[in-house]
């Protein structure tokens, strides 16, 4: 790492662009200790690596619990190899009912909360937010730190729950009450659901933490010449992300409160009059009631709707930039991207209802929502097309991180697809909360977000390390990957319409389904390849941290900033100061002297585009 | 790298993109004879269903086989090793426009032809029949973890001495709209007859009406579609189809049966 | 096309020493801390949104409401609404005396404004306290599971406000703040008058109709 002296502010300054009310502000630092400097960092890098290793770790722990799932479904009450001691001692190592219903909980809270948006805000979000947009750090760096240590109490109340007497929250991760609000109704969740409620809302402040910074960073501390029409198709999805983060996370938290409530203070926001639950009406025994199942649903999906696109936009626009750089060639419809971007996040706020067309809720209204829902479809084909334009003409560079960003466009093509079947009330009450359902969003959130996550690790190792990975380990990881993904994805959509229920601890006990069980087999085994693939993975990763091939600057020829600055980049980030000429995407620029321009470079005796 | 191995890795990776329409569309021709495809629909208003399910099919079939196809097209030709450089173009805003516009279109097309399905299952239900939603054939009260049917009695009170319960089965006439008036004791469940391609959570404190004519006599599962707790996967019922005079000759039956015990 | 993986050059490559942290700024001429400020307010409506709206759709759907003036002390709690009102006034005056650089009357209006929150919260609490007593408590019936819901989310807020302006007077005191550098009076009182406007809401909605 380099030192860097106080300097005067006259040797800051720019070449010659800057807009109004620009400043140079030079801070004086020091070398700090590795406890400053690895673990209570406030650099922006720092932590974005910190939620990337947190991230792994607990994708390997909510990939564990969907291998015991898959182990279920296709020997159900049987003993589980490996993971069934430490799972269900008490039974020897088979599924119990109770304790499938946990494993499925906890795989999506965990994947949703813990891996997919730590992964895309946590640690993209901050690693790129700042070297894309040439400033030195967030806007407030404490706060950044802050947030990622607030996500800790979120991870140990989570996995608290899930050693909680009785054991883990058993409800789905969407928690419906009164399941989840009646004790007695699920007799294993105690405390297990009070923990996940209260991990939910530090993860809620976290992610507030950290959007609030992404806002203000990008709105107040571009580079001078960075307008947003020449940010990077990664900052405008991150943008987004993060303002839907802010509108829509704040209603998860009242209604997780109100759960709390329910649960803590026997409250009665979700339990309605007149039930009666193991044979006790929770009126008789001194609990309020009067509320409305129904309200939780709403509230619970105002969130979780736009937290959906808060899963996979980021991994858009990651997907774009990596497209155009190995792709040497310009973005096509730069701004039709962003506009599709922008649109998918505001139709996103008002399709929360298409996840309550059989809740009992007003069919008229479903309606309403339906329309909406289809015409969601409309900017997500635009950027689908897009992505096709772009390749068309490319000069694709086959490399790993441009393999995984093609697969993510092969893939959301399929998750795209399949969901105007959900949008459709009249398919949708067939196929609702069928196995179709489970294949459209793990085509969605694993084979395009999780793709996408792969495929930006390997196009950003180089610089977050000063090393690039392997191509040949990458290669192996990628091809294994992509086959055994389809594996267990494709065939669920068949599962789906021959109309089998998710979660379902054993499906085989209906006639309809019986005949299921071969194919359930068949997908379990290739969820079993596809964890242990990722060893390819795990090797690479680490492996080259330590044996990869030293990088400079710029390894891949890109255009846009972070490349400017030093792999690893220092404390500060840029040792140069930087002014910003034209847009992120220009590549193959006729006449210019080589095939790509940075952002930095004025064009002079050529021609880009403004 | 040389050239043969870096034509061998675009084949390869070629391939691998190109397998997943072509297989893509293989396992769905094949879904059926695996018997991995609709069960059979026995209600007035599934084949309507069915129907939708198929339009949206072949739009989507077309499209994703369109997209991936061009996509493989694009990855395999433009990921030849050439001295020139990339295509410079940042739009075409002509082709934004179509490709915004006729996407728009369809949308709409598939937006609006749902919408009388819809009407007919969820919204319009049977006021010409034996049974509306003021009066309807039966009640179903869900519980953790079955289905309680109750018959009315003559007068169509669900409380009372003369009203018939029924634990799990539940019997109905066929070619008869049937409404039936959905109830939760506990938490939410739904309602689920695959063959009938009808759905609809109970809720609890909710009363939802469903209904349904059935085409054909026989016995079919009853499932339920919403977690509602660890027997969730065993909350199973049977729906017996009879024919209407069958059914009427059963309904008396229970009802003597029912003073007999008195 | 060259490799793909351009190789490390330490002639460009190395990380030049001894520079300056260039940090720029573009955005609209407002500072960082005030745009950010807002950002969280616009978390806080979101958040009370939820409240509110749970609390309308729970009580439109009801059966029957009680009168909220039979069962809470809307006098008191008016007195309460009043008490807050004026804690923005005074807020208001303590703004416009850091941006004077006037360090006594900042510190007296600070000064006023917490020991009104302070009071607001107090008599928050007697009237809990009250309430309990009487057994009048969230399980009873929807009615309390909202009442406390929404008053105690912003009485919680009310509590982080006074802690958050008693910081700011202590910094003041010891001259924290210039007639350039008062940024911190102007944030916790944009926060203060969220919370005061939420209260007007709050008792109009849940104390009134």
């Amino acid at each position: 790492m380099s030192t860097h002296a106080h300097a005067p502010a006259h040797e800051a300054k720019p070449l010659g662009i800057d807009p109004p009310g620009t400043t140079h502000v030079s801070h004086e630092h020091h070398e700090f200790g590795f406890l400053r400097k690895y673990i209570f960092s406030t650099d922006h890098k720092v932590i974005g690596l910190q939620f990337l290793f947190t991230g792994l770790v607990m994708l390997l722990l909510g990939g564990l619990m969907a291998m015991a799932i898959r182990w279920q479904l296709a020997y159900p009450w049987t003993e589980m190899p490996v993971l069934g001691r430490l799972l269900f001692p008490a039974t020897g190592g088979v599924t119990t009912p109770e304790g499938y219903t946990m494993l499925f909980t906890m795989h999506g809270t965990l994947m949703i909360f813990f891996v997919v948006i730590p992964l895309l805000t946590g640690t993209f979000g901050n690693y790129l937010i700042p070297l894309m947009l040439g400033a030195p750090d967030m806007a407030f760096p404490r706060l950044n730190m802050l947030g990622y240590w607030f996500w800790w109490p979120g991870i140990f109340c989570i996995l608290l729950s899930f050693g909680a007497e009785g054991g883990g929250p058993a409800a789905g991760w969407t928690a419906y009450p009164p399941l989840s609000t009646i004790e007695s109704a699920a007799p294993g969740s105690n405390w297990g659901q009070n923990w996940m409620l209260i991990s939910l809302t530090f993860v809620g402040v976290s992610s507030m933490m950290g959007a609030v910074n992404y806002v203000t960073t990008i709105v107040k501390m571009r580079a001078p010449g960075m307008t947003f029409f020449r940010m990077p198709l990664s900052i405008w999805s991150l943008l987004v992300a993060a303002l839907l983060q802010l509108f829509a996370l704040p209603v998860l938290t009242a209604a997780t409160f109100m759960q709390l409530f329910d649960r803590l203070f026997d409250a009665g926001f979700f339990t309605p009059t007149g039930v009666i639950i193991n044979n006790v009406s929770p009126e008789a025994i001194g609990q309020a009631a009067g509320g409305h199942p129904l309200l939780w649903q709403h509230l619970f999906w105002f969130y979780a709707h736009p937290a959906v696109y808060i899963l996979v936009v980021p991994s858009m626009g990651f997907v774009s930039d990596i497209l155009a750089v190995h792709g040497r060639k310009p973005i096509f419809g730069y701004k039709p991207m962003v506009y599709s971007i922008c649109g998918i996040a505001g139709l996103g706020f008002i399709v929360w209802g298409h996840h309550m067309f059989m809740s009992g809720m007003n069919p008229s209204v479903g309606l309403v929502f339906m329309t909406a829902t289809i015409m969601i479809a409309l900017p997500s084909a635009v950027k689908v097309f897009n992505w096709l334009g772009t390749l068309w003409g490319a000069r694709i560079q086959v490399t790993t991180p441009m393999l995984f960003a093609v697969s993510f466009v092969a893939m959301f093509i399929i998750g795209g697809l399949s969901g105007i079947w959900m949008a459709s009330t009249p398919v949708d009450i067939y196929i609702h909360d069928t196995y179709i359902i489970v294949a459209h969003f793990h085509y969605v959130v694993f084979a395009g977000s999780m793709m996408a996550i792969f495929a930006a690790i390997y196009h950003w190792f180089p610089k977050m390390f000063g090393r690039a990975m392997n191509e040949t380990l990458g290669k192996i990881h990628f091809v294994g990957t992509f086959i055994a993904l389809n594996g267990v994805f494709y065939m669920m959509h068949q599962l789906g319409l021959a109309g089998l229920m998710r979660r379902t601890a054993d499906p085989y006990a209906y006639e309809t389904y019986a005949h299921l069980q071969p194919m359930n087999q068949f997908i379990s085994w290739c969820a079993f390849a596809l964890l242990g693939w990722q060893i390819f993975f795990v090797l690479n990763f680490f492996g080259s941290m330590v044996w990869g091939k030293r990088v400079g600057r710029n390894p891949w020829n890109a255009c846009s900033l972070e490349w400017e600055a030093p792999s690893p980049p220092g404390h500060g980030n840029f040792d140069k100061p930087l002014a910003v000429y034209h847009g992120p995407y220009e590549y193959g620029v006729p006449d210019a002297p080589k095939d790509f321009v940075p952002q930095t470079q004025k064009a002079v005796g050529f021609q880009v585009h403004a | 790298m040389s050239s043969l191995k870096h034509f061998l890795l675009r084949a390869v990776i070629t391939l691998l993109f190109l397998a997943v329409p072509i297989l893509g569309v293989w396992t769905f021709v094949k879904a059926e004879e695996w018997g991995l495809w609709f069960p059979p629909t026995y209600s007035t208003y599934g084949p309507s269903i069915d129907f939708l399910f198929d339009v949206i099919m072949w739009m989507v079939a077309v499209t994703f086989v369109g997209t991936e196809l061009l996509l493989v097209w694009f990855f395999f030709r433009y990921s030849k090793k050439d001295a020139t450089r990339a295509t410079y173009t940042h739009g075409n805003h002509t082709l934004e426009m179509v490709w915004t516009a006729i996407p728009a279109l369809l949308l709409i097309f598939v937006a609006f032809s749902q919408m009388k399905a819809w009407s007919t299952v969820k919204i319009n239900f049977p006021e010409d029949g034996p049974y509306t939603v003021a009066k309807p054939l039966m009640e179903i009260y869900a519980s953790q973890f079955d289905w309680r049917v109750r018959y009315p009695d003559a007068q169509g009170n669900f409380e009372g001495a003369d009203v018939i319960e029924v634990p799990y089965d539940i019997t109905v006439p066929a070619d008869t709209k049937v409404v039936l008036r959905l109830k939760s004791r506990d938490v939410l469940h739904s309602f689920f007859v695959p063959v009938f391609r009808l759905k609809q959570d109970a809720v609890p404190g909710m009363e939802i009406p469903v209904w349904f004519e059935a085409t054909r006599p026989g016995d079919y599962d009853l499932i339920c579609a919403e977690l509602c707790g660890w027997g969730h996967y065993k909350m199973a019922g049977k729906i017996h189809v009879l024919p209407k005079d069958e059914f009427a000759s059963w309904l008396a039956k229970q009802r003597e049966n029912l003073y007999a015990k008195d | 096309m060259s490799e793909a993986l351009a190789a490390y050059d330490p002639a460009v490559d190395a990380p030049a020493h001894h520079h300056p942290v260039y940090d720029y700024d573009s955005g609209p001429p407002v500072e960082r801390g005030k745009f950010a400020i807002w950002l969280f307010l616009a978390t806080e409506i979101m958040f009370f949104s939820g409240l509110i709206g749970a609390y309308i759709v729970l009580r439109s759907a009801a059966k029957s409401w009680p009168d909220p003036q039979e069962r809470l002390a809307v006098d008191i709690t008016a007195f309460n609404t009043f008490l807050l009102i004026t804690s923005s006034w005074t807020m208001v005056k303590a703004v416009f005396a850091a941006k004077a650089g006037e360090r006594g009357k900042l510190l007296a209006w600070l000064a006023a404004t917490i020991a009104i929150g302070a009071s607001f919260v107090s008599i928050q609490v007697y009237e809990y306290i009250q309430l309990i007593h009487e057994g009048a408590i969230p399980k009873i019936d929807i009615f309390w599971s909202t009442f406390y819901a929404m008053t105690g989310f912003h009485g919680t807020h009310v509590v982080v406000g006074v802690i958050w302006l008693s910081c700011v007077w202590f910094k003041a005191l010891g001259g924290g703040y210039t007639v350039r550098n008062n940024l911190g009076v102007e944030l916790a009182g944009l926060y203060w008058h969220f919370v005061d406007l939420v209260w007007v809401l709050l008792f109009t909605i849940v104390y009134l109709f």
